[in-house]
């Protein structure tokens, strides 16, 4: 069953896109998705970071061991990571403040050492390239939609713009925790009913 | 044998490249973040309590290291004369240290101002002390050579009601920081004449 490169890539945006497909990842999922802007945000800053991860562990597959290669992807992914969170507190600092905790925890999300040991280890550089952008923009799009979705009943507005207007009643349920799930839920209902 | 010595050498070698390229790269940004934890988590605040001022309390500013503590002065200027410096001071609150800016007047010793810059109270209780200016407010006039304490504890602030320990962490931030300028008033007077020239 080999796949091209280019079926690489679209398996993560709708085959095996990560939060609803394989139900991985859903701490930064349901913390974060509040507003759309930080779920982008976060999609972006995990999208980076599994790429970088990916085209690592993929290149440096023949050199690691075995038998510590789990501790080698730890420190690599967690080298991105801190290179994430260095440069958005330098250049966005307003995003950081509102993730803050989720950035440090994006080194023991499942998706990207997930994907460094199930796939990069095991796959060429470029399949792994296509496999983490595809993943990474997969993770964005779940993110940037759950977090529209919750923003748009939560509170009322679109990406920071008033959309019902000031008599609008926030449904505040929405924006937390337990609104995500059911949320996720019932977006992995309409998802399946397109199947 | 050589499995063991492969395993040792590529985590050496990867970790040392790691440690590396990050100490790089904090060093490149330490200056910008910096300037962006300025613009964005004290700038609100200096601001608030040097409302007013002729100049820009965020640019002028100076740094005294008192022991190992190296504590930034930001100046305002009042009336053509730099006689107001604004600090941080931290207290140790319900959940986490609580940083707060003080604004002191030079001439008179006095509170010009207080705001609260970073803190992980709970919000609607603790996170009051940030959020209702009423707080912050009863801070103003205060002489900063005596202990500020809440009404509780025979002092003079009301505290906020249901978040006992965030209001004397405050009143504790604002009288250690009392206790700093005037260790430092000295330095601060000599560093400020730079401002007025």
């Amino acid at each position: 069953m080999a796949k091209t490169i280019t079926q690489e890539f679209t398996k993560g945006l709708w085959a095996e896109i990560a939060p609803f497909r394989l139900v991985l990842g859903l701490c930064p999922v349901l913390g974060v998705t509040t507003t759309m802007e930080n779920g982008i945000g976060m999609g972006i800053a995990t999208t980076f970071v599994l790429l970088c991860s990916n085209i690592l562990v993929s290149a440096l597959r023949n050199i690691i061991p075995q038998k510590v290669r789990i501790a080698c992807f730890i420190i690599i992914i967690a080298t991105f990571v801190i290179v994430v969170e260095l440069v958005m507190q330098a250049y966005a600092y307003p995003l950081f403040l509102k993730l803050g905790l989720f950035i440090p925890l994006i080194v023991v999300n499942c998706i990207v050492l997930g994907r460094a040991e199930a796939f990069a280890y095991k796959k060429g550089l470029l399949f792994s390239i296509a496999d983490g952008l595809g993943i990474g923009i997969g993770f964005t799009l779940s993110l940037a939609a759950l977090g529209g979705v919750r923003e748009v009943l939560g509170t009322g507005t679109f990406y920071g713009a008033s959309v019902f207007g000031p008599s609008f009643q926030p449904f505040e349920f929405m924006i937390q925790a337990p609104g995500a799930f059911v949320c996720l839920g019932l977006m992995l209902c309409i998802m399946n009913m397109f199947e | 044998m050589r499995e063991l010595i492969t395993m040792v050498v590529v985590l050496t070698v990867l970790a040392a490249f790691s440690g590396g390229l990050l100490a790089g790269l904090r060093n490149g940004t330490a200056a910008q973040i910096e300037k962006q934890q300025l613009e964005f988590v004290k700038g609100p605040a200096i601001k608030q309590i040097l409302e007013g001022a002729s100049n820009d309390p965020i640019s002028d500013r100076f740094k005294i290291l008192d022991g190992d503590v190296e504590t930034s002065f930001f100046v305002g200027k009042f009336a053509g004369k730099a006689n107001t410096v604004a600090f941080e001071s931290f207290g140790k609150g319900f959940a986490g240290e609580i940083g707060l800016m003080v604004g002191v007047n030079l001439e008179t010793d006095k509170i010009v101002g207080v705001g609260v810059t970073t803190h992980s109270e709970t919000p609607g209780l603790g996170a009051m002390a940030k959020d209702d200016p009423g707080f912050a407010a009863q801070f103003k006039g205060f002489s900063i050579t005596k202990p500020i304490k809440v009404t509780n504890d025979g002092g003079q602030v009301n505290a906020i009601s249901g978040a006992t320990i965030t209001s004397r962490a405050v009143c504790v931030a604002a009288t250690d920081g009392g206790n700093m300028y005037q260790k430092l008033k000295p330095q601060i007077a000599e560093k400020i004449k730079e401002f007025n020239k």
